[in-house]
């Protein structure tokens, strides 16, 4: 049985934490241990930072797309958005690698998602935008009447 | 969760501790509070007790290397404490821990820095 959730929310980075602690209560049914619940977290908001600050450059007009789905001990995650889109995702990927070193950006983000998730993928077009889909199993010996 | 800064300038040493939630959102508050500290108490080495931060991101990572850049300029030091594993982790993944160092609890930072 497959159970999602989807939701949107304006660019504005005081949407951040809303984003996270939202995915972090939909997976808690999977019973996630602290680590997996903080990895979780951790990437949703290296996401939705990411679409905040690269693909709408901070324009509140814009909207991030977050949607969950659970399946069995799997947690499938979905972070897109409509703005700018990513030049070359490859060089984007590179750890340190950042185009805004000004704003103290530390180049870490898909470093992170890619090491705290089982799988990553990154579509992205110039101009039409950016969709993040991340996989993860959870450890969770869930009960086996499910 | 906001993130509750907690600042403190004592011999050149400001001791930032930090509570709550470090991101995006909030490290530019982070970022505006200690500049102002660093270059109102001419400050030379940062402690910063992550002793009740909840969460943090890259976006953390981002500001804690601006402001060990800005000490390294006087050859000053940054020392973290109190960190969580789930921090230690960004810290390790990031190579941070080549430059900023790492203490137990903020007393020993003190004394690390010679101003316990």
């Amino acid at each position: 049985m497959k159970n999602k959730m989807e939701t949107k929310f304006s660019a504005l980075s005081q949407n951040e934490s809303f984003a996270r602690v939202t995915v972090a209560a939909f997976i808690a049914q999977l019973d996630p241990t602290m680590d997996e619940l903080t990895e979780i977290k951790t990437v949703v908001s290296e996401a939705v930072t990411n679409s905040i600050i690269h693909g709408y450059e901070s324009d509140p007009e814009g909207w991030v797309y977050i949607s969950a789905v659970i399946e069995g001990d799997t947690v499938e995650l979905t972070i897109r958005d409509e703005g700018l889109g990513i030049e070359d995702v490859e060089e984007a990927k590179q750890p340190l690698f950042t185009t805004k070193p000004e704003l103290e950006r530390s180049g870490m983000g898909f470093t992170i998602m890619e090491n705290f998730m089982d799988e990553i993928n990154i579509v992205s077009h110039k101009g039409e935008g950016t969709i993040i889909r991340l996989k993860k199993h959870l450890t969770t010996s869930r009960a086996l009447c499910n | 969760m906001s993130l509750t800064i907690n600042m403190e300038a004592k011999n050149r040493v400001l001791c930032i501790r930090l509570k709550g939630d470090l991101d995006h959102h909030t490290a530019e508050k982070l970022k505006n509070q200690a500049e102002a500290a660093i270059q109102k108490h001419n400050i030379q080495h940062i402690i910063l007790n992550m002793e009740e931060l909840h969460f943090m991101d890259s976006s953390g990572l981002g500001v804690i290397l601006g402001r060990y850049k800005q000490v390294n300029k006087k050859q000053g030091e940054m020392v973290v404490c109190a960190i969580s594993p789930a921090v230690k982790r960004l810290f390790e993944m990031s190579g941070l821990f080549k430059i900023v160092k790492m203490e137990l609890s903020e007393k020993n930072a003190l004394q690390r820095l010679g101003v316990a």
